[in-house]
This record gives C-alpha cells, structure tokens and sequence, in this order.
C-alpha cells in the first residue's frame, strides 16, 4: 500500500469508564499502514472496548484518538474500513436478507435514493464473496448458515468496500479449527499481498503471534505493545495476572 | 356489480383497507427485525391517549393522537438508541403510562364513550374523503421513504453497531421510521380500531418471511399478504355482518398459518437447511 508506514490509528493515553468500572485505563498505542496489529488479552480486559473506542462506538473518558487522522466520532470516510463484528453472539436465526444482500451492505457509500431498484449480487459482490470462499452460498439466507460460514459472510461484506483498514472482533470465537485455519489464510493474504491494514483481536495469543507483526497485550492498561517475539513470558504472567501454571489449575477448576 | 361494490362506503372502506393493509407491512418489516414489534401496539396506546385528549379538550381527536404518537416514537427511539434503556423497557414504560394517561381521562371525562368505541374497535365504514386522502397522502411518504432508505434501514435493522461502522446514520433513520410507524397506526386506527392495528404491522411481516428470502422479496410479499387481509377481511365483514378490524387481523393470522405450513413442509423436503 501507498503511505506504508504512516500511522492510521493512533490511542494518546485512552480510557474508558461505565458506572465506575475502569474498562480501558491510559491506552497508548500506534498502528500504522501494513500493519497486522493483534490485541490480546484475557476474558473482561477491555479488547472489545478499545475495539468499539478505535470506530466511535464508544466515547473515551478521556485521552485521545485519531482514526485516518480524525476524531473516530467525526469521522465519515468509513468505506475505508472494513468492521467485521463478533458473529458468535447472535444473527437473527429468521432474519430474511440473503448473503449477497448483506454484502451488499458493505459497498454502502452515502445516500443512494434508487439503490433499491438495482441489483445486489454485482461483480463486486461476488468477488468479495469468491475471496471469502462463500460464493456458493450466495442466495442463502444469512440466519441459516454456521457460525463459520456467517463470519466468512461479514468478512466479505468488510471486504466489498475495498477497505484500508480491516477490524475484526475476536473472528475464531464459535468457529472450528479448519475455518479459523482458512480465516487466517485469508487475513494474512489480505495484509501480504493487497496491502490491508489488519486489527484483530483475540483471546489466542498462539494464533495471532504467527501472523501479527505487532502485538498490543492488554489487561485494563496496556501490559506490552511490541512485535511478538519480544514478548516475554515474564510479560505473559503479567498479562493474565498470574504465572501461567495457576491459570490452566483455574481452568481446569472452571470446567470440572 | 357485486353488492358490496354498490356502496359508496364500502369503496371508501375497501381503499382505505388496502392502503392500510400495505403500509403496515412496509413500516413493520424493519420493526419486526430489529425486534421492535411492540412499538406498534405502545403507539396505538399513545394514540389513543391522544384521541382521550381530544375528545375530553373538543380539539380534533385524530389530530391530538397524530401528534401524539409522533412524539411517543421520538421519545421510544431516545430512550432507546445507544442503549439507554432496553428496548422492551422503554416501550413498556411509554406504553403504560400513556395507557394509564389516556384511562383517567375517559374515567374523568363520562359522555364520549360511544366516540372511543369506534377508535379502540375500528369503524372503517365510516372513512371519510378526507381520511382516504390524508391516507393516501401517507402512503405515498412511507413508500418513498422506504425504498430511499431501504440499504440504511436494512443495515440497521441487521445490526445497528456496523451499521454505524459503515457510515449509516443509524439513529436519523429509526426516527424517521418511528414518525412515520406513529402516523400510520393513527391513521390506521380508523380502520381496524386501537386494540388492533399492531397486528397489521406484524403478521404479513412473518408470513412473508416464512414464504421467500431475501428482503425486497420478503417485503413484497408481506405487503400482498397485507393487502389481500384488508380485502378479503372486510368482504366477509360486510357479508357476514362482522367486525371489520377482527376479519382482517383475523385473515392475516390465516395466512401466516398457511405460509408456516408451507415452510415446514419445504424445509423437510429439502434435506440439510443448516450444516
């Protein structure tokens, strides 16, 4: 990509509170174009949060933002990012939009008065659903599919814009180890070969410390933001909070 | 001619019922999948709060709930958006507090009870030039402003964060839609009464979502099933000397019925519908 290097999100001391609870505490961190920035963190640290702060979702209680140099709350050129949501929480099982409706939604530009007239499944359309592996299922209803199917959908749909910058929310919860291999594939064809900036997040710091060049752990406060193999085990514990080997025991104790 | 044609009234009644019964779909569908049907019903409660005002003031009872319904669904869609209260909250709370509002005006107020009767229950064959009009008027703005919207309103009623994420003004176009749902069901009132015309905004939605998919599709065949409702519903109110608001409702939920049947029996045919 044109401009590799130059920063495309940058957080200044970023935090974020609801009813008292600190979710976010004094984030500063910078992703620049090329990047395939990975955050990770346990369960509760605020990854969705700061993911919902960077695409003004969320309001910072304070600190500050740049989004492609704007304020995310300002900003309008949103073709220049793609958001893929977390899927595993619910698509309406009987919503009635087919797949190539909802990709469609992705090449949304600003108002169209007579958009409802034209056709849905454009070349664009089925591009972005090729590129995802999804074309085959383009007339189905988006309620019917797997979870994994579904995500492959809203990875297209981010696509279909021809975005900068491609957001995914935690993208392997609810799929099964063959489809997180071939989304990761895809995410790392994306960044390699097209230049899309990638910002993922996860709670499996193995998979992404394969992919991502950057890495921002976070715990609340950011605990390390760095390329991954800098990071340390030492850093690890203070990650989670606790040396590893009393993680998996707690794990083990949740499950029993 | 038909018997039913020979009337002047019944023409009137018949208009009006097809328009009623293709609006509601076009507004409901969006309702529905944001899981928001009950806005519907809070609104006719809001309505006839304004009826209630009216009637008890001597202002125009419809031009009271008009403007009362419109400022029910600005105050659903505030509440609401960005989360400040769950949506079935808010629209329980505006529903019973106007319900109670609009209760101890009539209780306080006797001598106009014939006058509510015809707002809660309907009296479609007494529909005006005027109220054809003004429903036509009506129509004419929801459908326009649906099929401009229609991308937007689909993205945010499929999910209102990415939606917002892809540069759709999510809480603009849930006002809009929520002013026109209000105007709609005041306006409908007269057709198929209080009490009822939430169901015009629902069941042709559900039945044309068990026939097709995709939207545009869904959303066409939901207004047909609405259509079809108000014009068979009322040829066998007028036939059978029935109410005509319950014929229609009672069509509608005949349709889906079958349109349920179908579905199941489609998608056991077809082998594997989900992997």
């Amino acid at each position: 990509m044109r401009n590799k290097g130059t920063p495309i999100l940058e957080f200044r001391s970023v935090s974020y509170r609801y009813s008292g609870t600190v979710a976010v505490d004094d984030i500063t961190l910078t992703m620049s174009a090329g990047d395939f920035m990975a955050v990770v963190g346990p369960n509760g640290s605020g990854k969705t949060t700061l993911i919902k702060l960077a695409l003004g979702l969320l309001k910072p209680s304070g600190g500050r933002i740049r989004l492609f140099d704007h304020e995310p709350g300002d900003f309008l050129d949103w073709h220049r990012v793609g958001y893929v949501p977390q899927v595993a929480a619910g698509i309406q099982e009987r919503f009635p939009a087919t797949v190539a409706e909802i990709v469609a939604h992705g090449s949304y530009s600003g108002f169209a008065p007579l958009r409802f007239w034209k056709r849905t499944k454009t070349a664009e359309v089925m591009a972005a659903l090729e590129a995802a592996g999804v074309a085959h299922l383009s007339d189905r209803r988006i309620g019917e599919l797997s979870v994994g199917q579904q995500q492959r959908v809203l990875v297209a749909r981010a696509l279909v814009g021809e975005p900068h910058l491609l957001v995914l929310d935690e993208p392997a919860a609810g799929i099964d180890a063959a489809g997180e291999e071939a989304l990761n594939d895809l995410l790392q064809r994306l960044n390699h070969e097209q230049g899309i900036s990638v910002l993922i997040v996860s709670h499996d710091i193995g998979a992404v410390m394969r992919q991502a060049n950057t890495v921002a752990c976070i715990n609340r406060s950011l605990v390390f933001h760095g390329q991954p193999h800098e990071l340390t085990q030492n850093e690890l514990g203070k990650l989670y909070g606790f040396p590893v080997e009393v993680l998996l025991h707690d794990a083990l104790h949740e499950h029993r | 001619m038909p018997l039913i044609l020979q009337f002047d009234f019944m023409i009137r009644a018949l208009a009006a019922g097809a328009i009623v019964g293709a609006l509601g779909p076009v507004l409901g569908m969006f309702l529905v999948l944001r899981r928001f049907s009950l806005i519907a019903d809070t609104l006719s409660h809001v309505a006839l709060m304004g009826v209630a005002i009216g009637l008890a003031t001597g202002v125009h009872p419809s031009l009271v709930a008009l403007a009362a319904a419109s400022a029910g669904a600005i105050t659903i869609e505030y509440l609401s958006s960005r989360q400040r209260l769950p949506g079935d909250v808010t629209l329980a709370i505006v529903l019973y507090s106007s319900l109670a509002v609009a209760v101890v005006i009539i209780s306080g107020a006797r001598g106009f009870s014939v006058d509510l009767f015809s707002f809660l229950f309907g009296s479609i064959l007494s529909v005006s030039e005027l109220d054809l009009f003004l429903l036509a008027g009506l129509g004419i703005a929801v459908l326009v402003y649906v099929t401009v919207f229609f991308s937007e309103l689909s993205q945010a009623s499929f999910d209102p964060a990415l939606a917002r994420v892809t540069g759709v003004r999510v809480g603009w176009i849930n006002l809009g839609l929520a002013i026109l749902t209000g105007a709609t069901i005041t306006l409908s009132m007269r057709v198929v009464g209080v009490l009822l015309v939430g169901a015009l905004l629902v069941i042709p939605v559900l039945a044309g979502e068990r026939l097709v998919s995709g939207l545009r599709a869904a959303l066409g065949v939901g207004v047909a099933v609405g259509v079809a409702s108000a014009i068979i519903g009322l040829t066998v109110a007028f036939y059978k000397d029935l109410s005509a608001g319950g014929a229609i409702v009672l069509t509608s939920v005949v349709f889906l019925f079958v349109a349920q049947g179908y579905a199941v029996l489609r998608d056991r045919r077809r082998p594997f519908s989900t992997e």
